[in-house]
């Protein structure tokens, strides 16, 4: 009997350790597994600051840990104007970025403003009421304001370069905004009717029965309800605006050039410097490494907005 | 209650007669707004036409005009309709803008395309006909630029594997995983022009970029990232891919997130190991969410343009070009607007054949599926 339970003893204390080390085996995999992948997505963020702080013998010799492997220096933030010493100077380079910044900004909070009240106004719309425009229900017109975003900018760029030219909105900050806008007019429309469907409909009937009309109740009772799905459709938008570089360097030429365009075309010259391009990529990528950091939370609830149902 | 009648019935009367009032201004406004639409358009298209001296310096003020046309339109539904005008109101501004800006221009667009329109050349504008359209067919490069589309779109389903790996990573029980989806979601943050340079131009320099390097190390003696054709544009899809993984990855983690527990343990009961449980249960729960992000990310993937502009401008004889880089260089090298436009729109007729396509088989298939 003794010999019995301790022969069944073993085979099961054994079978317990090779579950053990298979389950270590899978954590180490896992772990593993993410911390490649971490790299892969930090790296070259870490290369492009660590370079913008290098000099030449540095950069060509691949030096990677300041301090251990190259003495850190402000070269390539001094070749933008941007380094401690040269701050408070004057700065042709400095002046060129701020003003391109600035461009970046303008367009990017403009038009995810400006598609932001467009969008939630449509979306709140097509949540509550039914339309009916000729053949077109709700459904289509949704499938209408959706169907832009298969529109390559190619599509667009052209005709509107010729447009805007007869406009005079050729190189404004005003035109950039209106094609930015449509550009993220669908993904607002998406995320907030998204929002809007999450907001019960017994609110807006509470708010008829207390005298509201219906602008009275979407502006004081539903808008309030639906600030998170407006703040990730606003992030989102200020993101890939930001980002926006094909109709920016088609349109613009000298004074609402943005940032990206800043960008590229520093690399088009030969012998590319190295420290100056780090920083400047610096520059332009921070703001949102930023955003990306802090309010992470918004950007996924914005991707996934109407993604699990 | 017998006198309150009458007086009901009067202000009823009254109430008739105050929105028939109402209905004519909304009427009489519209009109005017229209007519005064008309009229400008009318004068700026002679002026341009030079049948007519007096007319505006540029076509601005058409733009305010439709603008004002626009805020009358939406009066009119009000005065007109009531209740119904103002719940009009709420999808008009948005209807109205993608009009201006989005119809109006792609039809436009169709119209350039038909015209042989070289803007380095002294003569302007020249009707053509289906000139382009047929002279495309002839372009080589245009037809590469699409096979390499061809080859973007199917790498698509590499990203999509890669995200969904890391997407069940994120998903298992791990520490630190806020951590992790941040530093996995930067790479979307960041803008494709500055991504073109931190990794194109300088993370794989053939010189001493650090990815060049380790490829010396690990017995690459030549490690040249956009020189051969196959290797330059696995390169950019691999840039590609860095940046676009985060959005697949995001959506998948959300399905994962929202899938029913009880389903997984079920086929742990019944003996499942983890390939098995992936394979009969995972999978074809996620198959819904899956056919969305991948038909999103083709869409994404069919405006690819600025990497390649900014890497390698199509080159190596072409072998990276898009569509959309090839048209960009079409019309910045050549200034050739007519032939450009027409090769985009033949695209976007490319495109939408193609999604629709996409649409209804992956529609078939979930229903055969599920």
């Amino acid at each position: 009997m003794t010999i019995l339970t301790a022969s069944a003893a073993t085979p099961a204390k054994r079978h317990h350790a090779a579950l053990r080390a298979k389950r270590i085996v899978g954590r180490v995999l896992i772990y593993g597994a993410l911390i490649v992948w971490a790299f892969i997505c930090l790296f070259p963020i870490y290369w492009t600051v660590t370079t913008s702080f290098k000099s030449a013998v540095d950069v060509t010799q691949g030096h990677l840990i300041p301090w251990l492997d190259f003495q850190p220096d402000w070269k390539g933030w001094r070749s933008l104007g941007l380094s401690p010493d040269t701050i408070l100077g004057t700065s042709n380079p400095r002046e060129e970025f701020m003003s391109r910044f600035g461009n970046s900004i303008v367009t990017s909070v403009g038009a995810s403003l400006l598609a932001l009240v467009l969008g939630s106004l449509a979306a709140y719309g097509l949540s509550r009421f039914r339309y009916k425009f000729a053949w077109m229900r709700n459904d289509d017109i949704l499938f209408f304001f959706m169907s832009q975003l298969i529109l390559p900018p190619v599509v667009l760029a052209l005709p509107f370069l010729v447009l805007y030219k007869a406009l005079a909105l050729l190189d404004t900050r005003f035109g950039l905004i209106l094609l930015y806008t449509l550009t993220v007019l669908p993904i607002v429309i998406w995320i907030m009717r998204d929002q809007f469907n999450a907001i019960p409909v017994e609110l807006d009937e509470a708010a008829f029965v207390d005298g509201l009309s219906v602008w009275g109740a979407f502006i004081r009772i539903i808008l309030p309800l639906a600030v998170p799905g407006m703040v990730a459709a606003f992030i989102l938008s200020l993101v890939l605006c930001w980002n926006e570089y094909f109709f920016a360097a088609l349109l613009t030429s000298t004074d609402a050039k943005t940032l990206p365009v800043m960008v590229a075309s520093q690399t088009g010259s030969q012998g590319i410097n190295w420290w100056s391009m780090a920083a400047l990529s610096t520059a332009a990528i921070a703001p949102l490494v930023v955003a990306g950091i802090f309010l992470e939370r918004y950007i996924v609830s914005g991707l996934t907005a109407g993604a699990g149902k | 209650m017998h006198q309150s009648l009458p007086i009901a019935d009067d202000r009823h009367r009254k109430n008739a007669r105050q929105r028939a009032r109402q209905a004519n201004l909304g009427r009489v406004l519209f009109l005017i707004a229209s007519l005064a639409f008309v009229v400008v358009l009318l004068i700026q298209v002679l002026h341009a036409s030079g049948a007519i001296a007096t007319g505006f310096s540029d076509w601005r003020p058409v733009l305010y005009v439709y603008l004002v046309w626009g805020i009358t339109f939406g009066l009119r539904q009000v005065l007109l309709h009531g209740e119904r005008g103002w719940r009009a109101l709420f999808l008009l501004p948005a209807v109205l803008f993608t009009v201006a800006v989005v119809i109006f221009p792609t039809l436009f667009g169709f119209y350039i395309a038909s015209l042989d329109w070289n803007l380095s050349s002294l003569d302007g504008p020249r009707f053509y006909g289906l000139g382009n359209i047929i002279g495309l067919f002839h372009d080589t490069y245009y037809w590469n630029a699409l096979r390499n589309m061809v080859f973007y779109t199917l790498a698509v389903l590499g990203e999509y594997a890669v995200a969904f790996g890391l997407a069940l990573l994120l998903n298992a029980d791990i520490r630190g995983r806020k951590f992790f989806r941040i530093v996995f979601l930067l790479p979307m943050m960041l803008s494709p022009v500055a991504v073109s340079w931190m990794i194109g131009k300088s993370l794989l320099e053939y010189r001493f970029g650090p990815a060049a390097t380790l490829a010396r190390n690990l017995g690459w003696d030549n490690p040249a990232f956009f020189a051969s054709p196959w290797i330059a544009r696995l390169s950019i899809e691999a840039m590609d891919a860095w940046v676009s993984i985060p959005f697949i990855m995001i959506i998948l983690l959300a399905g994962l997130q929202a899938m029913p527990k009880e389903v997984l343990e079920a086929a742990k009961v019944d003996g499942a190991n983890g390939w098995q449980s992936f394979w009969h249960v995972t999978f074809p729960l996620m198959l819904p969410v899956s056919i969305t992000v991948l038909i999103i990310r083709i869409i994404f993937k069919l405006k690819l343009a600025d990497i390649v502009i900014n890497v390698t401008a199509g080159g190596p004889g072409g072998a990276t070009d898009t569509v959309s880089s090839f048209i960009y260089r079409v019309y910045r090298d050549r200034s050739n607007v007519g032939y450009g436009t027409g090769l985009a729109m033949f695209y976007l007729l490319l495109i939408i054949v193609l999604l629709s396509l996409l649409m209804r088989l992956s529609h078939r298939w979930t229903q055969k599926v599920t």
